[in-house]
């Protein structure tokens, strides 16, 4: 993997949102450190799992893939050019090569248009990728790649269950042909039989189209099973990351390791045998972060060095020459190898 | 109340009404063809439809709304009502006769009054001005609070800052306080003068209104959507914020459209509304006070259709608002 | 009438039973059958997981239990909940009263919207005591304090005059424990208890609800979507599919070999964490519109296994036994073709 060039390639990416005060004159009081320097690369055709916990900033990390937000500082380089600063015509192009599938498919398609429409939009954004005749045309192949019927083109999203729009949502964002799709808890509002269906769907469309995913998720399960490499994220930073074995069956970073052995298993045998470690105290607030390690508040394993000293995310020295999964990036000064998966 | 299955039956049966087979699935992931013995997949129904499909049902909606279609027509086209006009005066017919109740729709039916004018004609031909600037201040203010309330919440920052200062400002005046100082000012008063001095003062409850639904519609998920598309803020506005946050907007203008005719019969009950020889309501029920002892129906029936007109707005507002919020049903 | 009466352990009489249940809703489409001949147990000790999808009934059907169905629209056709024997149904209100709350509580997925955010969570706590044990505000604040450090909510005394938005969800999710706790009901319902937690708060709080369900006796029933959850606590399980239970197993039995097609299917379509695995087994189609339930099986036209009987016939939820015609105990299936399911 490392011989080839990144189509993505993410690094010490900042994002702070100011805290503010009074109405018409405000003043900084404060700043919540939502992303604090994540770096990574996304490659042609893979899919790139981030995984964390309500607040830990992954959400944040899409919105600045999509350039809906601007970074504080750090880049986002889409084949080598730092797109994260671009505005107007510049930024359109660049937009045509990534798009986004959102979470809820109830809140993320406009009521008020019908299917073709919603559809259709990209087309009219960018009308050099369709001429005109050919918009229907286009949206009904779009409808039909996604495994809707295309006779529904006229129909309004609150006529869909959440299944089906999930796919309409999906089609949009492959309207453009576009090479990377962020995908922010795409099956999470979905029923869990459903669920299934929509990721065999993406995919699907994967192999076909040969794109890029950036897979942003709670679920650990599914982000395993449709990932190639996954991040673990806590408080606005990487703590792990690695291919799916080494983060799963592998896992140095005691978040990793908490984080998934507390994943219930859908598995009764297991369940008496099975090493859990229950965290106490919930995710410090963003705002005001731990100083060194964020996870250390937390962390059994935290000494005063984990106050001071800020871990990078970088493969531990002593596991750099092993030749098991061990060998990946892991922010901890004490890292260690612990499978809280397998029985 | 927990919200978790009366939410999702709620959305379960709005979501497979209409098309009630998804594609088959097979096992590899591939989609089997199209099972074409499925049901006629239902219309499209927009949700204006279905909220038009809702209103036709209620009776509330149906009343006012033939009140309302009876009273614009007399508002248009009075001398089909009545065969006198409201300024024949004929001193022979006094105002003490008792109002001849049986004779529907005939010049005396409701009596006149001191100067021997037909009191049902006056009626009819007072509601042009009462609908007239009903119409027109709902329209000025819809446009105007309306512009007002998308610049403050689409643009937010100090514009918003600026716009929302401005707004409370003219929400401090009150209304009608306010509208007698400006109309004061004014040397005669035409049905134009009161419709701007109401909607002078009137436009901040929409842009209120229309700021909140805008604020929340700007951080929807499919006007992130259009954003990563590269969709400009021209079309996010017109195609996106605009259609959406229209409708609790018309539901507040629908309802405030009864207050705007409240305020001119009330205006010119105190003789600062419409001035001499304007026919309206609210300066006939002015005049017919001082007989109210001796000749209360001058009074009363004018009063009664003023209530009448001002409540079928109040309940077709109201019935408009149920259909288009799904959530208070 | 006497609250003896409710106290008595009835021998060979479950704790609480629901006994074929059907519930209504008048929607714009006409009678959506939100629960169509619900039937299930729950025991002084057991945990019983109520597994399935939204719109299934699994949560209108615990809403009915506890006497908190919007009603209209929902609407009781038919059926009987029995505490200790007696039906709530037919109960006078102030009896029925008595028993939900006291004997019957119930937790809520969302604890922010389910705790009223004006008033301090030591005064909602002690309102329990207040109410229905007669308790002065002294002794009420006391057994707050004692209860919020029952459910381990760090530094209790300090805590009892915040006020719910002050508290983290997982702490919130504690709270709601603590109340439904207060006054020693003998069946909790936790209805998606920690679907809106985090995966490691989410364990915390399914640890402590187990531990306590443990501790004080009490019979569980616990709903769910979530077949992880039911895994790591469940006795046994009822499945419940458009309205009505499909299949009912012990936990053990229903992982190792479902006996029906719908259980079958949601089983092999997630994905596992300890192994990446190939492509996943997709259900096809999707749940049916409760206005429009499919005849015969509700889940026919999504079944790999349905034949023409299953397009006429609803299938009775029939006992479910070894190849042999043994025994297996507890396990029953509302399919045709569950011998070919479990054992095909």
């Amino acid at each position: 993997m490392a011989d080839r060039e990144p189509i993505l390639e993410v690094s010490h990416l900042v994002k702070h949102f100011p805290l503010t005060q009074g109405i018409l004159f405000k003043r900084q009081i404060g700043a919540v450190k939502a992303v604090d320097d994540v770096s990574f690369e996304l490659y042609q055709g893979e899919t790139l799992g981030i995984v964390g916990e309500s607040g830990c900033g992954k959400s944040t990390v899409a919105k600045l893939l999509m350039n809906l937000e601007q970074p504080t500082s750090g880049s986002i380089r889409y084949k080598g050019e730092d797109i994260s600063r671009l505005s107007g015509r510049a930024l359109k192009a660049v937009r045509r090569n990534i798009q986004m599938v959102f979470q809820d498919p109830y809140t993320s398609l406009n009521p008020r248009m019908t299917v073709g429409d919603i559809i259709g939009e990209p087309f009219e954004i960018h009308p050099e990728v369709a001429p005109k005749g050919d918009r229907r045309k286009k949206v009904r192949e779009l409808l039909d790649v996604v495994g809707l019927n295309p006779e529904y083109i006229n129909r309004y999203p609150h006529q869909f269950s959440g299944g089906q729009r999930q796919r309409i949502g999906i089609a949009r964002g492959l309207a453009l042909n576009p090479e990377i799709i962020i995908c922010d808890e795409p099956v999470s509002a979905l029923d869990v039989s459903v669920q299934a269906q929509v990721i065999n769907l993406m995919e699907r469309l994967q192999n076909e189209f040969d794109l890029s995913y950036v897979f942003i998720a709670h679920d650990l399960s599914i982000v395993r099973h449709i990932s190639d490499r996954v991040g673990v994220m806590y408080l606005g930073k990487l703590a792990e990351i690695g291919t799916d074995s080494q983060i799963y069956d592998h896992p140095t970073h005691p978040y990793t390791q908490a984080l998934l052995s507390a994943v219930p298993q859908p598995d009764p045998e297991v369940r008496d045998s099975r090493e859990r470690i229950i965290l106490s105290g919930d995710v410090p607030s963003p705002a005001n972060p731990p100083s060194g390690c964020r996870f250390r508040t937390r962390c059994w394993k935290a000494e005063d060095r984990c106050a001071e000293e800020v871990p990078l995310l970088a493969v531990p020295e002593r596991f750099a020459k092993a030749d098991t999964g061990v060998a990946h990036p892991s922010a901890c000064h004490f890292a260690e190898e612990r499978d809280v998966v397998h029985v | 109340m927990p919200e978790t299955e009366a939410t999702n039956l709620s959305k379960a049966v709005q979501a497979t009404g209409a098309p009630a087979t998804d594609v088959a699935v097979t096992e590899d992931g591939q989609p089997a063809p199209m099972a074409e013995s499925g049901p006629v997949p239902g219309r499209p129904r927009s949700l204006w439809s279905d909220a038009w499909h809702d209103l036709v049902r209620k009776p509330s909606f149906l009343i006012s709304a033939v009140v309302i279609l009876v009273l614009l027509v007399m508002a248009a086209w009075p001398s089909l009502f009545t065969s006198v006009g409201p300024r024949t005066a004929d001193l022979s017919n006094h105002y003490l006769q008792k109002p001849q109740l049986t004779h529907f729709f005939q010049p005396e039916w409701l009596g006149y009054n001191q100067q021997g004018q037909s009191i049902y004609a006056r009626m009819i031909y007072g509601t042009r001005a009462s609908i007239v600037i009903g119409v027109s201040v709902t329209v000025l203010v819809l446009v105007f609070g309306g512009l007002i309330g998308m610049l403050a919440g689409y643009f937010g920052g100090w514009l918003d800052a600026v716009l929302s200062r401005i707004t409370d400002t003219f929400m401090g005046i009150p209304f009608l306080l306010g509208a007698m100082v400006v109309l004061v000012s004014f040397e005669t008063r035409t049905v134009w003068t009161v419709t701007l001095a109401l909607a002078f003062l009137g436009w901040t409850t929409i842009a209120r209104v229309m700021r909140g639904s805008v604020i929340a519609i700007k951080q929807s998920d499919y006007v992130m959507a259009a954003r990563s598309l590269g969709a400009g803020t021209w079309r996010i506005l017109l195609r996106h914020v605009l259609p959406n946050a229209a409708a609790p907007v018309i539901v507040v203008a629908m309802i405030a459209l009864g207050g705007y005719i409240t305020a001119e019969a009330v205006l010119s009950f105190l003789g600062i509304g419409l001035s001499d020889p304007a026919i309206s309501w609210g300066g006939d029920i002015n005049r017919a006070q001082k007989q109210i002892r001796v000749a209360p129906h001058l009074l009363l029936y004018p009063s009664i259709l003023l209530s009448i007109t001002i409540l079928s707005f109040l309940m077709l507002g109201d019935a408009v608002r149920d259909a288009l919020d799904p959530k208070l049903r | 009438m006497s609250i003896e009466m409710t106290k008595a352990e009835v021998p060979g009489v479950p704790l609480l039973e629901v006994r074929d249940l059907h519930v209504e809703f008048h929607t714009r489409d006409g009678a959506a059958k939100a629960v169509n001949g619900v039937s299930y147990t729950v025991d002084a000790g057991e945990t019983l997981a109520v597994l399935g999808e939204s719109g299934s009934g699994k949560s209108v059907t615990a809403q009915t239990i506890m006497g908190i169905l919007d009603m209209p629209p929902g609407r009781i056709t038919g059926g009987e909940i029995l505490f200790r024997g007696e039906d709530m149904l037919k109960m006078s209100e102030e009896q029925r009263q008595r028993i939900r709350g006291d004997k019957i509580a119930m937790i809520f997925q969302d604890a922010l919207s389910a705790l009223n955010p004006v008033l301090s969570v030591g005064f909602q706590l002690g309102e329990m005591f207040r109410v229905h044990r007669g308790a002065s505000r002294r002794e009420a604040k006391a057994r707050a304090i004692e209860l919020m450090d029952r459910v381990r909510i760090p530094a209790a005394k300090e805590r009892v005059n915040d006020y719910p938005h002050q508290f983290s969800g997982g702490m919130r999710q504690r709270i709601m424990i603590a109340m439904a706790l207060a006054l020693e009901p003998d069946v909790i319902i936790a209805d998606e208890p920690t679907t809106a937690l985090d995966v490691t708060v989410q364990a915390q709080v399914m640890d402590l609800l187990a531990e306590l369900q443990r501790d004080f006796q009490m019979g569980l029933i616990l709903i769910t979507h979530d077949l992880g959850v039911v895994a790591d606590v469940a006795d046994k399980i009822a499945v419940m599919y458009a309205g009505r239970i499909v299949e009912n197993a012990p936990v053990h039995e229903l992982y190792k070999r479902p006996a029906h097609p719908y259980t079958k299917g949601l089983l092999e379509s997630i994905p596992r964490l300890d192994h990446k695995g190939k492509d996943l087994y997709a259900i096809q189609g999707m749940p049916p519109s409760l206005t429009a339930i499919p005849k015969g099986c509700a889940f026919n036209p999504r079944c790999p296994m349905a034949q023409d009987v299953c397009r006429t016939d609803i299938p009775p939820l029939a006992e479910v036994l070894e190849n042999d015609g043994g025994p297996i105990g507890g396990r029953s299936s509302a399919c045709h073709f569950w011998k070919e399911t479990i054992h095909g």
